[in-house]
């Protein structure tokens, strides 16, 4: 099991190392969010990273996540090497989670490059630790519910363009949901605002780590890995 | 060693194979054989465990290949049509990623590597990536990855398919050397690749087994008919040449292009078993003719192929 799905990590991070679509995308993530971040960082005068990891970063990661998925099933479509793969002895088990392994490798990169800005607010002043920690850990599991996503929608299609697009579609969904609560009854909005992934994030964002908001992104992974396979099974269905 | 049985696969309204049943016993190399689109890929498809039939079942080795899917994957080598590669991947790398997706040991893996570079005439290319590599070589490649865990059985799909001559004549001779050691499917719209390699013929027709037996047996079928392409010097009544050949018994006649004024060409056809030429010979004679050519053709397996397949 374990030696199947690092095989297809290893592939897939040399595949995204070896040609420009990595740094292009990590660069690109980076300065935009940094920039945004930067315009009025100095204004606020308060040292916090509030607005780049809660703010910023999720929303950049709405295209930058479909980005680093939408390749990642769909072109082995469009080729023919997912004929190769799912009849070797591999499970499709194991060709997802070494693909979504890959991907999470990426944006772990992504996250530790913007370690650098904790020293910078650090000379600043004093930011709070706790708040800062946090606020990465919803960050990481934010965009890991991202990437299962992304590989889902990845792997409904043979369409890289297509990929991207449901990719984004789904995310926006799942990012915008709470913001509709004021047109439902209570219990609705309740369960709406549930589902959302903000009203977990903004959990974990003020430090607070709750075991029911790592159970929320765990179950969001966990479903959207079972999707892909599932869609990566389809060829199966009579 | 592979056994199908009331095999169908249907894509909506479409039957792309219909109740085909066949057996395959160890060491045979079976040339699967059938027009575009007669049922052969998809087929393969179902044997390697790539989807699964609308209904029947295949066994290897007396396990069902849906039920028992990883250890059939296991036992199996196979090259899909598509020639699946990473194009981004040197021969080297590609060939490791599949080395290790088989399970193969890592002490045998580098020798196994260069046994396959050999084997498959890979050197020149090694360290190169496979997007620059042309066709042939993206075949070899593709046949490398195929055998190298060494697989009881070894199903290629159209090996051949967009190779020039050359390529064609080296990918058979190490297709032939393959057969020696394997239970090995070969898939070929191609019937020279057929004759030249397989002890044993499916020919498939859309989606139904249309004829098996090995190619001597199948050019000898009920279809069996011999042709004489004759020529022959008239001068004065060449009408008569075509009337009096038609007079043979169970001979059919047909015009053909003489090769020179005064000359009379004529296919004549009859059945296997009616060996004509000795009596046009005497005809011919008899009638004061002049015999320029006289050539015997038995049919083919082209011709069997083409009489089984023919749209009815």
């Amino acid at each position: 099991m374990l030696t199947n799905t690092w095989a297809f990590t290893r592939r897939e991070l040399k595949v995204y190392f070896n040609s420009p679509i990595a740094y292009i995308i990590i660069v690109l993530a980076l300065v935009i969010s940094g920039w945004l971040f930067f315009l009025d960082f100095f204004l606020a005068g308060q040292t916090t990273l509030r607005p780049l990891l809660t703010g910023w970063l999720p929303m950049v990661f709405l295209v930058f996540v479909p980005a680093i998925t939408m390749r990642l099933i769909a072109e082995e479509k469009k080729s023919g090497t997912v004929e190769l793969l799912v009849t070797l002895p591999v499970t499709d088990w194991e060709i997802v989670l070494g693909k979504y392994l890959a991907s999470l490798a990426l944006l772990g990169v992504t996250i530790v490059l913007t370690f650098s800005y904790i020293i910078t607010v650090s000379l600043l002043g004093d930011p709070d630790g706790g708040a800062i920690f946090g606020q990465y850990a919803g960050l990481f599991l934010l965009g890991a519910t991202y990437l299962a996503i992304g590989l889902f929608a990845s792997g409904i299609t043979a369409n890289q363009i297509v990929a991207f697009l449901v990719a984004i579609v789904i995310i926006a969904a799942f990012f915008l949901v709470d913001k509709f609560t004021p047109f439902f009854p209570g219990p609705l909005a309740s369960v709406l605002e549930f589902l959302g992934v903000n009203y977990h994030f903004e959990n974990m964002a003020r430090g607070v780590i709750d075991s029911r908001d790592l159970l929320y992104y765990l179950s969001m992974i966990f479903l959207f890995l079972f999707l892909a396979v599932r869609a990566l099974e389809s060829r199966k269905w009579k | 060693m592979i056994r199908v049985q009331d095999l169908t696969k249907t894509y909506g309204e479409q039957r792309a194979i219909d109740a085909i049943s066949f057996e395959i016993e160890a060491g045979e190399i079976l040339g699967f054989l059938g027009p575009n689109g007669a049922g052969k890929t998809t087929t393969m498809k179902i044997i390697t465990c790539f989807m699964p039939a609308t209904s029947g079942k295949v066994e290897i080795d007396g396990l069902d290949v849906f039920d028992h899917s990883l250890e059939i994957r296991r036992k199996i080598g196979y090259l899909p049509e598509t020639t699946p590669l990473y194009p981004e991947m040197n021969v080297t790398e590609y060939l490791g990623f599949i080395q290790v997706l088989r399970k193969m040991p890592q002490s045998r893996r580098r020798s196994r590597l260069q046994e396959m570079v050999e084997l498959c005439g890979l050197g020149e290319v090694m360290h190169k990536d496979i997007g620059e590599l042309s066709k042939g070589y993206r075949q070899r490649v593709g046949l490398a990855q195929a055998i190298i865990h060494d697989p009881e059985i070894l199903i290629l799909d159209e090996p051949t398919i967009g190779l020039d001559p050359n390529q064609v004549v080296e990918i058979r001779q190490l297709i032939s050397t393959l057969g020696e050691r394997k239970t090995l499917i070969l898939c070929t719209h191609i019937l020279s690749e057929v004759e030249a390699a397989c002890n044993r013929v499916l020919i498939i027709n859309r989606g139904k087994i249309v004829a098996d037996g090995t190619p001597q047996t199948l050019r000898a079928g009920l279809h069996g008919k011999q042709r004489l392409l004759v020529q022959i010097r008239a001068a004065a009544d060449p009408a008569a040449v075509t009337r009096k050949l038609g007079d043979l018994p169970g001979a059919e006649i047909a015009a053909r292009p003489a090769m020179e004024a005064g000359v009379v060409g004529a296919e004549i056809t009859s059945n296997k078993d009616q060996d004509l030429r000795e009596q046009v010979f005497r005809l011919v004679a008899d009638a004061g003719w002049v015999l320029l050519e006289m050539r015997r053709e038995i049919q083919s397996l082209e011709d069997v192929f083409r009489d089984l397949t023919r749209a009815a």
